[in-house]
């Protein structure tokens, strides 16, 4: 029985050195290898390109180390394996960023704001025409998403509030099917689905869309402030190969392009129709200008109180300043003693003066 | 003879040797979770238990801040009445179904070759065409778990009947008994107890169909919580609702497994009471 204990204890330990491998990642080290996780996006397809035509090779090489770019099919897996370390970056919205790991206690930097969305989320209405139709009504909606965050803003804008509407949890895959069922009268969602359901159905009327909160949902890529600070040639070699995508975008390159769309399951005039609703900072300097502009800090206090109301800046949180955040114009909010979430500059604006 | 298969445990010893996996499980959570916490005292990957009681007093002991209401208590409640409507409809509809099968072969050659590839249609597959013909409300979380489970147990069912002896199938017809008498006094006495037999075997399926109709659209339910909150990586809830999860599939199959015994001591008869 002895050995059954002793040889049980050993299995133990080996097998806890083990599982704690998997989170060594979080502890601050210098890397030449990098693992970064990205999800098909209209604002995220440039990564996949970048990727695919060894764009991103060509600068990690630059600056001697290794990117791996990984794709992954489930969008909010992605941000928890960021999260639990799989990963040392992750494409995400802003208000993911503040929710997931921030919320999390993972200090992120947001290195790169690449776009923010103007129209590619918006809010669908069965039969009805303006959106102060919309109380009373089931929504559907990916419940504590962007599209939530979405839906708050426009119910505030013509004066109802979430008591109005009864908010229906709907996978983001299921969408375009549960349009079509007739107990679905009122939708928020985003692109694809959006633009496939106000396409095919004639019932649909887009009564609020993103356009009307620009610069509120931001896509960026978001990389562990520790790593990024032990290595600063990832932020680096990761802002160069994205601007050299940028630039062949705002050329429109038509291959280029032609690639994105593709790989994003579209064809070229889908995914330029994307882009159309897609604020994209195709020049670094007004990426600069955006990261440093007064909006954003004042952005993300709305997120943060949105966050905060709905119970998803953590359970500890006592109000909305629990997490703090920090601004590149060297703003701050919240709490300056947990700043979880970093707005930086200082790449893309390297990348603005061309010292990269 | 001394050989291990012939080795019986004591009853405290099978106590001990039974807990054993779920402690070593428990310890192992333990370590790893203070492993990770001890790097970041934030980490929602793998809480403690301490938060685990926090997660447990928040969800299902204080009335939600929003809405009044006891989450836990309404996700619970929700999800038994979807599974168990579900699983009461697909029971009805195997015996309707199975019976005839098994029996006559005039419908077994109709249907059986249909019955026996539409089961192995899988359900998620097809979403979009269940979303019209049930729509996203109730109807369509009972009409997943009954389009999952129906098949199950019809087939088996079918296999059971004509398992059924022909000798008994010929003396009750020498005893003037119609198609319709032997399958009420013969075939339907001797079917019960393996349609419950059927319904435990299938379970497990019926719960797996309902948590993911519940991911697909919901406003509670167990499965709902599961993946809402998992958006921001609770796992502080997640688990223990998947111990809940798993202790209430327990129950019911410890219940129908009693219930057996009870109404058919005659099929139990023999058999091991484990």
């Amino acid at each position: 029985m002895k050995h059954i204990f002793q040889s049980t204890s050993k299995l133990l330990v080996a097998t806890s050195l083990v599982m704690s491998l998997g989170a060594s990642s979080l502890l601050a080290e210098v890397k030449d290898k990098f693992e970064v996780s990205w999800t098909i996006y209209v604002g995220w397809m440039p990564w996949d390109y970048a990727q695919q035509k060894g764009i991103v090779d060509k600068w990690a090489k630059k600056y001697d180390i290794e990117i791996d770019l990984v794709q992954v099919n489930d969008y909010i897996e992605s941000i928890n394996q960021y999260t639990s370390g799989k990963f040392d970056g992750c494409t995400m919205t802003n208000m993911d960023a503040l929710t997931i790991p921030a919320a999390s206690g993972v200090d992120s930097t947001a290195l790169i704001m690449g776009d923010y969305s103007n129209g590619n989320d918006g809010i669908i209405l069965k039969d009805k025409k303006t959106l102060a139709d919309i109380k009373g009504q089931g929504v559907n909606i990916v419940e504590l998403s962007v599209s939530h965050y979405l839906l708050a803003r426009g119910l505030e804008s013509v004066g109802l509030s979430e008591k109005d509407v009864k908010v229906i949890n709907t996978s983001d895959a299921d969408m375009v099917a549960a349009y079509t069922s007739s107990e679905v009268t009122a939708m928020t969602t985003w692109n694809p689905q959006l633009s496939e359901i106000m396409s095919n159905n004639k019932s649909a009327h887009l009564v609020y869309d993103s356009s009307k909160t620009p610069g509120e949902i931001v896509d960026m890529l978001v990389i562990n402030t520790e790593t990024l600070k032990d290595n600063p040639k990832l932020g680096k070699a990761l802002t160069g190969a994205w601007f050299e995508v940028m630039e062949l975008m705002k050329k429109g390159d038509e291959k280029a392009l032609t690639f994105m769309a593709e790989a994003s399951g579209t064809d070229l005039a889908g995914y330029k129709s994307q882009l159309d609703s897609t604020m994209m900072f195709y020049t670094a300097s007004d990426a600069v200008k955006f990261a440093t502009s007064d909006e954003l800090p004042a952005t993300m206090k709305k997120v943060s109180e949105f966050s905060f109301d709905h119970g998803i800046l953590g359970d500890g949180a006592p109000d909305a300043n629990f997490i703090g955040m920090e601004f590149a114009n060297g703003k701050t909010f919240g709490d300056t003693k947990n700043i979880k979430l970093r707005f930086t500059d200082t790449y893309v604006k390297m990348a603005a003066d061309g010292k990269l | 003879m001394k050989r291990l298969m012939n080795l019986k445990p004591s009853k405290a010893t099978a106590v001990f040797l039974g807990l054993l996996p779920f402690f070593i499980a428990g310890m192992f959570y333990i370590i790893a979770s203070d492993i990770r916490l001890a790097e970041n005292p934030t980490d929602k990957l793998l809480p403690s238990l301490a938060s685990f009681s926090e997660a447990i007093d928040r969800m299902a002991l204080q009335p939600s801040k929003r809405t009044g209401e006891y989450l836990f208590l309404n996700d619970t409640s929700a999800s038994i009445q979807r599974l168990g409507l579900g699983i009461l409809i697909s029971a009805v509809l195997a015996m309707l179904i199975g019976i005839p099968l098994g029996f006559v072969p005039f419908v077994r050659a109709g249907f059986s070759p249909f019955v026996a590839a539409f089961s192995m249609v899988p359900p998620m597959a097809i979403l979009p065409i269940l979303f019209i013909v049930f729509g996203m409300g109730e109807l369509a979380k009972v009409g997943l778990i009954v389009i999952g489970v129906t098949p199950l147990i019809v087939r088996d069912l079918q296999q059971r009947v004509a398992e059924i002896p022909a000798e008994q199938i010929i003396k009750a017809q020498t005893l003037g008994g119609s198609t319709w008498t032997i399958v009420i006094r013969v075939i339907l006495p001797q079917i019960f107890p393996r349609l419950f037999d059927s319904v435990r075997l299938t379970l497990g399926t019926a719960w797996i169909f309902l948590i993911s109709a519940e991911a697909i659209a919901a406003t509670e339910g167990l499965g709902y919580r599961i993946f809402l909150v998992r958006r921001y990586m609770s796992m502080d809830v997640i688990l223990p609702y998947v111990a809940w999860i798993t202790f209430l599939a327990f129950l019911f199959d410890y219940l129908l497994k009693k219930i057996t015994y009870k109404m058919f001591p005659w099929y139990t008869a023999g058999k091991e009471n484990e």
